[in-house]
């Protein structure tokens, strides 16, 4: 039996859409992660469930044209990226995951606090995008 | 110095996050696996030595101050354990570079063995009760992975069994830990300790000291909770099997001495001569009955498995200084010579094609060097003189009669004679017999996969012959470990 | 409102039990999956509900709340997340290869 192509474009359209909203807001909840509700997991869950909502709308082939990613690689990179920021305070001469943390000034968007908190938040991202991308694709792919 | 502490973590965790931007290439994966645990083996022997001469090493991480932040603790006893895992894990990875298949090896087997490597080795040193949950979550997760690799029907099948009862017991782990935050306020375990003693052991502390136990024990496959442990490693491919039996069960066992002589040490009348003994015994007897009745290599080791983990829980159980060393002592003698047996049980799988002993025969005629070092080993399994068997039963029943502790000795005795009973079982079965592999099978040249064995089977001799230095250290460890202040000083610096 | 949390735990771990004691596959994964609700619910209760700032220096708050469980908490959903996520390719590879969704076909014998 053919699989039916139903005609979705107003899901398509949508879709678009509503993907860039929920990738902005994961980017937010990933940057928001220190002080405030937010953080690389849920970030990372926000992104997964973005590039999920496309993989809805269209077919797998499109998606996988368009975002030619090998998730796998993605979680040993953002292991790499959270271990490596501890390791780098080792490198220091500070106990492992050592946080450090300071105040710069931007030109146009004032005073920011940065730490090392974030790189390692980044890779807790990637690890979680990596992971639910990695598994959703491994049952979605012999499926055909 | 205090940094190195982590590094029996971080470095496979590195090297594993590193190797899964390569899987497809299998021979660098070897080559830098490899190396790794070796380089971990390495600074384990170094901690291991400094621990033993330096006392208790401890380190923090993120540099918070101990019963706020999460503490690592390099005591004797933990640095033990990681040395044997770390002596273990080149075993068995050498192993399974000549056994694997490529296609194996390159859906990330090395990632995950080490991986598992991490979560092993940071359940021995760390201070932290929910950091130790943690440690455990990824040496499972890691063992779910490996447990189910190449997926072939049986495996998938029995794996799921091993995950659904883990993840059971891994809840369980954390309503104990709730439990146990909502009675004392802390998580870290030097400060439970002193919050429990301040506390008496009654009540409430020992219902959470028995759900800790209950916990473990299913981890570590004691009685009435090991059914899941024949089963599950059947399945998968020699080295992992043998990785497996040697370590995982091991890791519950350490967390039960850790968690029943530091913390809940005040009431051994109920729980270790009540409880433990208890369940001791039945988990010798059955495994060991279990054992006897199977005609399959790698189950009669599984059986034999919970058969031993019952002895290092009745050393517990028994609860002096002697004893406790006997069960450290028998559990290096367990990890050593149990690793090295379903390596021979693999290399026996690979020349007949089989692992029932019925089907086998005439090993010792093809194979000589291969039926030797299975005979070493399994009579230093089964405890008999000069071998490191021997000399780590022996203070654990010697102890047990000193105390009173009759019943119990007499099963242990009893349990070695069937181990005895079964080793030979396979022995004559498998090794004796008229040759039933083909004249393919029986030129099939294994000195590459014994060479890794081979220092496995060595280790278990020198511990024997020269017993008398393993025992002083286990002793040694036994006496710090049973003395809670010395951890609790080190870690909270009072 | 701490009883009142027992009870619905409570509920929650035999809803569980109930649900991993059934032959079904897939009711055994949502069996764990409800049984990590039950978990994580316990570990936010036990040290008590309070209310409160979060404890930071510049808040000039006069209650606290103790920030150690929902740390717990968190790292625990991590965990209860990536085990699920597992199990469930896990019996999916499985019932590809078996084709049986029950365990009691699941068996297997002694000697295969």
């Amino acid at each position: 039996m053919k699989p039916i192509r139903p005609n979705d474009m107003m899901l398509q359209v949508t879709i678009r859409i509503v993907a860039i909203i929920i990738f902005a807001f994961s980017f937010y909840l990933l940057l928001a992660g220190h002080n405030s509700p937010g953080g690389g997991f849920i970030g990372g869950l926000m992104t997964a469930s973005a590039i999920l909502v496309l993989y809805l709308a269209f077919d797998v082939k499109s998606i996988s044209k368009a975002l030619p990613i090998n998730f796998e690689m993605v979680i040993g990179l953002g292991l790499l990226l959270a271990l490596g920021t501890g390791i780098v305070s080792m490198i220091l001469g500070f106990p492992f995951l050592t946080q450090f943390f300071d105040y710069f000034q931007f030109p146009v968007y004032g005073e920011v606090e940065l730490t090392t908190a974030l790189p390692f938040d980044i890779g807790i991202y990637m690890v979680v995008v990596g992971a639910v991308m990695a598994i959703i694709l491994r049952i979605e792919e012999d499926d055909i | 110095m205090s940094n190195l502490i982590f590094m029996p973590i971080i470095v496979p965790f590195f090297i594993g996050a590193l190797l899964m931007l390569f899987a497809k290439r299998h021979r660098l994966q070897r080559i830098i696996s490899g190396a790794a645990s070796i380089v971990v083996l390495a600074i384990s022997i170094y901690l291991a030595a400094a621990a033993f001469q330096n006392g208790v090493i401890t380190a923090e991480a993120g540099d918070w101050a101990a019963p706020f932040g999460i503490v690592l603790v390099a005591d004797s006893f933990a640095t033990l354990m990681v040395l044997l895992s770390s002596i273990l894990s080149v075993a068995c990875l050498f192993f399974a570079f000549t056994t694997i298949s490529p296609e194996r090896e390159k859906s990330y087997f090395y990632p995950f063995y080490l991986f598992l490597m991490v979560g092993v080795n940071g359940a021995f040193l760390t201070g932290d009760i929910f950091n130790l949950f943690v440690f455990f979550e990824v040496l499972l997760l890691a063992s779910y992975g490996l447990i189910v690799h190449g997926g072939t029907k049986y495996q998938l099948r029995e794996s799921f069994k091993y995950i659904v009862i883990n993840v059971f017991s891994s809840a369980l782990f954390i309503v104990a830990i709730a439990w146990i935050y909502s009675v004392t306020g802390t998580l870290n375990m030097a400060q439970i300790s002193e919050r429990v003693a301040a506390m008496d052991q009654t009540g409430a502390i020992n219902i959470i000291a028995v759900m800790f136990f209950i916990v473990f024990a299913l981890k570590g496959g004691l009685f009435p909770l090991y059914f899941w442990l024949p089963n599950s490693y059947w399945g998968p491919p020699a080295a992992i099997a043998a990785l497996f039996g040697g370590l995982l069960t091991k890791v519950g066992i350490y967390a039960i001495i850790r968690m029943f002589t530091l913390i809940f040490y005040h009431e051994p009348l109920f729980t270790h001569k009540g409880l433990i003994t208890v369940i001791a015994g039945l988990t010798m007897l059955f495994g060991v009955l279990g054992a006897v009745s199977q005609f399959d290599f790698k189950r009669i080791l599984s059986y034999h498995i919970i058969s031993q983990v019952g002895y290092m829980v009745m050393g517990l159980g028994i609860f002096t200084p002697l004893a406790v060393a006997g069960a450290i002592f028998y559990i290096a003698h367990h990890m050593v010579v149990k690793t090295g047996l379903f390596l021979f049980a693999g290399a026996a799988e690979k020349i007949t094609g089989t692992s029932d002993i019925k089907q086998m025969g005439g090993l010792f005629k093809t194979h000589p060097a291969l039926a030797w070092m299975f005979f070493i080993t399994a009579i230093s399994l089964a405890g008999i003189p000069p071998l490191s068997g021997f000399f780590s039963k022996f203070p654990i029943i010697l102890s047990g009669f000193q105390e009173g502790q009759h019943i119990i000795s007499a099963v242990a005795l009893l349990v070695g004679l069937l181990t005895l009973i079964s080793m030979m079982k396979i022995f004559g079965y498998a090794f004796w017999g008229e040759q039933k592999h083909g004249e393919a099978a029986a030129k099939l040249s294994i000195g590459k996969m014994l060479l890794p064995a081979a220092p496995l089977v060595v280790l278990t001799i020198v511990m024997g012959i020269v017993a008398e230095p393993v025992f002083n250290y286990s002793l040694q460890i036994a006496e710090q470990i049973m003395d809670p202040s010395i951890y609790i000083e080190s870690v909270l610096k009072e | 409102m701490e009883i009142a949390m027992s009870i619905v735990i409570g509920i929650v771990f035999s809803v569980a039990v109930y649900m991993l004691l059934s032959r079904n596959i897939i009711r055994v994964v949502l069996g764990t999956l409800i049984l990590s609700h039950g978990n994580h619910l316990l570990l936010i209760t036990m040290s008590g509900l309070q209310r409160g700032a979060p404890p930071l220096l510049n808040f000039n708050e006069e209650s606290y709340t103790d920030p150690l469980p929902q740390a717990l908490v968190l790292t625990a959903i991590v965990i209860a997340f990536g085990v699920t996520a597992f199990l469930i390719v896990l019996v999916y590879r499985m019932y590809k290869e078996h084709e049986l969704d029950d365990l009691e076909d699941l068996r297997g014998s002694i000697d295969e």
